[in-house]
């Protein structure tokens, strides 16, 4: 079998922490590659819920947007955009928050909005979505982004969705629970120190050496007492995703 | 005005008819402004865009509305920026006849501080701080959906987003359709919207193109990657438009000559 490519093994690591039988906000993107990826491994019980209203969506092939018909095809109930938000996100129902976006920053604060400045953007970015309420209401957040250091920056140009603010206990005294529990990248896993909240490296992909991560982030990194090596992928991780992957290919090949 | 539609049921052949009567200073409202607004902001219909996810599903950016905010071409585009939580929470507040929407929301956000529109409260029960936002009432909503009776009786299934709260908050509501029956044959809880709350209905064949109608046709993801290309210069979107919408008498006429 071809070895895992780097975007294969990010994918592989964020499925890993989706536990079964929680229910999952998911975002679109490799966000839903990895949530699917675990619907078909290691976690079938599942719930993944599309912000389109799909709740329990089981889909055959990926969705290009966050609104296709296999979604609501196979999902246990579709509910309006009113009621997603309302009834089950604000009202408790989501475990897990599963997101992407274009910078995080140390205290795992993401921006969807703008680079630069927001009424004269550099880079006008679609915006928040659902992002800002998952990242506040899901129980648990977790975040997948490639490891570029205009992506990992010391702070972000505008906060779309929080994190942990400024650190320490501010989230706490801003009035939220949760927060995210990981940051899932191409070159490793970075989790939030216990008291300062800070992103720490926690593990690194095979072959990764800590300069290569550091030259990757943008503000300076500090790695946690135990570095763990992410243990590479299975067969049945490896075949699963691929096998989604050209499922999805020869879907679109044939509508196109 | 509100063309709504949550990636299911977009009513392209609406969006392009508004294009083809030249309108202008239009205050668009929409939670995925998706390549419809792109379109129509891209040909100058719009002055204001109320919204709160601005990207091409799954593909990348809507480059006529980066230019539009970047450099303000074909014209500057004031913006009311919210969330998906928080917009269909106004439209909820605009179907009911309220002034506001209250949610659990923009906490630790920097939205808030950029957008009037969005502002914090006191609950008077318990004291929890809690987000507010104006309710929005367009003067024009326009939906599409798989069918309606003879007697305008409209219904639609599928992922239905946020269409029944906008055709009630709007003053006016259009709607267009696959097909026109005889009998609806709706299910009791089915969402219908009785012909009462209807201004006018069209019967548009395929109007969702390309996004889709569930039951009728998929979504044309072929079409939304090929958009990137088309819309990344002005030139190239200006050329695409002028032949094939304002070139076109209608969407039919469109359809035809995009697939040939």
């Amino acid at each position: 079998m071809k070895s895992p490519t780097r975007t294969e093994i990010m994918t592989i690591v964020a499925s890993r922490l989706l536990g079964d039988g929680s229910t999952c906000f998911v975002g679109i993107g490799i966000p839903s590659m990895a949530a699917n990826l675990a619907r078909l491994t290691h976690a079938p019980d599942v719930v993944l819920i599309y912000e389109s209203g799909t709740i329990g969506a089981k889909p055959n092939i990926l969705p290009l947007s966050i609104g296709d018909g296999e979604l609501a095809e196979t999902a246990d109930t579709v509910v309006s955009t009113p009621e997603i938000f309302a009834y089950w996100l604000q009202g408790g129902r989501v475990d897990v928050g599963f997101l992407g976006a274009a910078q995080v920053d140390k205290f795992a604060n993401l921006n969807s909005t703008v680079i630069g400045d927001y009424q004269t953007p550099k880079v006008r970015l679609p915006g928040a979505g659902g992002a800002p309420e998952i990242a506040a209401l899901a129980k648990d957040t977790l975040i997948i982004i490639n490891h570029d250091p205009r992506k990992l920056v010391e702070r972000v140009d505008f906060i779309t969705s929080p994190g942990y603010l400024d650190g320490g206990d501010a989230r706490k005294k801003a009035g939220l629970k949760g927060g995210p529990s990981a940051v899932i990248t191409d070159l490793g896993v970075l989790v939030p120190e216990v008291d300062s909240k800070e992103l720490i490296v926690s593990q690194v992909h095979a072959g990764v050496t800590r300069d290569q991560i550091q030259e990757a982030t943008g503000w300076e990194l500090r790695f946690a007492d135990q570095v763990t090596e992410t243990e590479p992928p299975t067969e049945l991780e490896l075949t699963t995703l691929r096998q989604l992957l050209e499922r999805t290919e020869a879907s679109r090949r044939q509508a196109s | 005005m509100a063309l709504e539609g949550f990636t299911h049921l977009i009513p392209f052949a609406a969006g392009h008819e508004i294009i083809r009567q030249r309108r202008r200073d239009l205050t668009l409202v929409r939670l995925t402004p998706d390549l419809i607004y792109d379109q129509l902001i891209g040909m100058g219909c719009a002055k204001k865009l109320v919204f709160s996810w601005g990207g091409n599903p799954g593909v990348g950016s809507l480059h006529r509305f980066r230019d539009a905010v970047e450099k303000a071409w074909p014209a500057p585009l004031e913006i009311d920026e919210r969330s998906h939580a928080a917009m269909s929470a106004a439209y909820v507040a605009g179907a009911a006849g309220l002034p506001m929407a209250v949610l659990r929301g923009f906490v630790g956000s920097d939205l808030p501080n950029q957008n009037a529109n969005i502002r914090f409260i006191e609950c008077p029960f318990t004291q929890e701080k809690l987000a507010a936002t104006p309710a929005i009432n367009p003067d024009v909503a326009i939906i599409h959906a798989q069918k309606a009776d003879r007697q305008g009786n409209v219904l639609l299934w599928g992922i239905v987003g946020v269409q029944k709260e906008i055709a009630l908050a709007a003053t006016r509501c259009i709607v267009t359709v696959e097909e026109i029956v005889d009998k609806l044959e709706a299910p009791p809880n089915a969402c219908v919207l009785p012909a009462w709350t209807i201004d006018a209905i069209c019967e548009v064949p395929g109007g969702a193109f390309p996004s889709y109608a569930h039951g009728y046709y998929e979504r044309d993801n072929a079409a939304y990657l090929a958009w990137d290309a088309v819309s990344k210069s002005r030139e190239q979107f200006t050329a695409w438009m002028d032949q094939h919408v304002l070139g076109t008498e209608n969407f039919a006429e469109f359809r035809h000559q995009l697939a040939s």
